[in-house]
């Protein structure tokens, strides 16, 4: 399993493209909204919350078919499924590996993004610990996205169709911690159930992942 | 007899040939019924004036888009359990029901909020809810599309209608605790001390039934015509064999 882990790292690295990629994604939106709602820190200090996380969200996705893609066209998904470690174990490592390639790059460069709008003092410890916290869950929903729609040609578009939805919860609690860090507020309530989110995810969508993933490999 | 005979497609049609007439000529008289009497023989409100009319259309679409999720999870998970064709096909034919239904309830609410609220829409916890609900079908229908293996598609729609239903019911909680609403709390419920007089109830009431009996009309046509559509499909692809 750890081998599997670190295999997933080193080719998500040396392969190029994925590594990085979801990175300046994120930087690109957060530069393109002050263009959009204009330069007032008033406006970018109220909307940072929100916007961080919905670049941090949309840049998750933007790797996602990833995950299994290459795997499934070259036939190593195939012996990954009959190897003798679960599947359900695979799919979790494969998720570990994307959040250490895209969740947690995104994890250290938001505070200087929040530099960049302006985000209240008081929000940049709640930022990074919220998207600490719910990135994990980002991407084991994406990974059960990704299983979903791993046999189809053309799965992009539907991935994101599929998944986004799924995020609506994380994405309330995660941006309502930074929402109340930044106001100075009580953050306990959103921290603990963006916890729950992420822990709940983690613990149960292996098996939901693991269950399309057999049905795409029949 | 029991109910898994109708796992059987021509046992199931040829029942559901037999009831559907009855079904769809029920359907029709209760939901003119209900709207006729509604929207024409009952008083005005006194605050909200003729606009409460929308109510008789508003809330019954609003409960069976909900109702159609719940059913499409049961029929679900029958597939998964019990791989019943039938089901899978019944779940997929109630969809694009179910969306319908669900783009009423947003259409008509927005109409009522104008006046009454001042406003079309509101990031109101139910409204919000509503317009997730409508992208979880839309999502749903959407992988339907996408895959051509009819076996592989009935699995996989099965597994996301059964996390999607969690997330929805998880989403609906979330945004309740996000924002506080606009929309009134729940006026039909047996046990709520104060609810809506027996003035509107009584014809919300038989458009709830025609609401509840279309749905089922319109499921059992397009889960024959699912059927139907399997059956040819099997029979050109013998035919491009033979």
């Amino acid at each position: 399993m750890i081998r599997l882990f670190l295999r997933d790292l080193t080719l998500a690295v040396r392969a190029g493209g994925g590594f990085g990629l979801g990175l300046a994604f994120f930087l690109i939106v957060t530069v393109l909204v002050p263009f959009g709602v204009g330069p007032e820190s008033a406006t970018l200090r109220v909307i940072a919350p929100g916007i961080l996380w919905v670049g941090a969200l949309l840049a998750c996705l933007l790797s996602l078919d990833r995950i299994f893609q290459l795997d499934y066209e070259d036939g190593s998904l195939d012996l990954l499924a009959t190897a003798p470690i679960p599947l359900e174990a695979v799919v979790a490592m494969k998720a570990a590996a994307h959040w250490m390639t895209t969740g947690l790059p995104l994890v250290l460069a938001a505070p200087a993004l929040g530099v960049l709008l302006n985000l209240e003092g008081a929000g940049y410890g709640w930022l990074v610990a919220s998207l600490a916290l719910g990135t994990p869950a980002l991407s084991m929903i994406g990974a059960f996205g990704a299983a979903l729609t791993v046999g189809l040609k053309r799965g992009g578009l539907l991935l994101s169709l599929l998944v986004l939805p799924l995020y609506v919860p994380t994405l309330i609690f995660g941006a309502e911690v930074v929402r109340r860090g930044a106001a100075g507020l009580a953050v306990e309530t959103p921290l603990i159930l963006l916890a729950a989110i992420t822990l709940g995810t983690v613990a149960l969508l292996p098996f939901a992942a693991a269950a399309a993933l057999r049905v795409n490999l029949r | 007899m029991s109910i898994w005979e109708y796992a059987n497609p021509v046992k199931f049609i040829a029942t559901s040939d037999k009831v559907l007439p009855w079904v769809a000529g029920l359907a029709a008289l209760a939901l003119a019924g209900g709207l006729i009497w509604g929207f024409f023989f009952t008083p005005e409100d006194y605050r909200q004036g003729s606009t409460v009319k929308i109510f008789y259309l508003h809330v019954p679409a609003a409960m069976m888009a909900i109702n159609a999720w719940a059913m499409m999870l049961v029929a679900s998970l029958i597939w998964i359990v019990r791989r019943h064709h039938v089901s899978a096909l019944a779940a997929k034919a109630a969809a694009p029901v179910g969306v319908t239904f669900t783009l009423i309830a947003l259409v008509t609410g927005a109409i009522w909020g104008q006046p009454m609220w001042g406003t079309w829409w509101a990031w109101d916890p139910r409204l919000t809810s509503f317009l997730i609900l409508f992208l979880f079908y839309l999502g749903y229908m959407a992988l339907w599309q996408a895959i051509e293996n009819p076996d592989t598609a009935a699995d996989l729609t099965a597994v996301l209608c059964l996390v999607g239903s969690v997330f929805a019911i998880l989403s609906r909680y979330a945004v309740n605790f996000w924002n506080q609403g606009l929309h009134q709390g729940a006026s039909l419920s047996m046990d709520a001390e104060e609810n809506v007089a027996d003035v509107f109830w009584y014809p919300a009431l038989v458009a709830i039934v025609g609401f509840v009996l279309l749905f089922v009309a319109l499921v059992l046509l397009r889960t024959q015509t699912e059927i139907r559509r399997r059956r040819l499909h099997t029979l050109e692809m013998r035919e491009r064999m033979g």
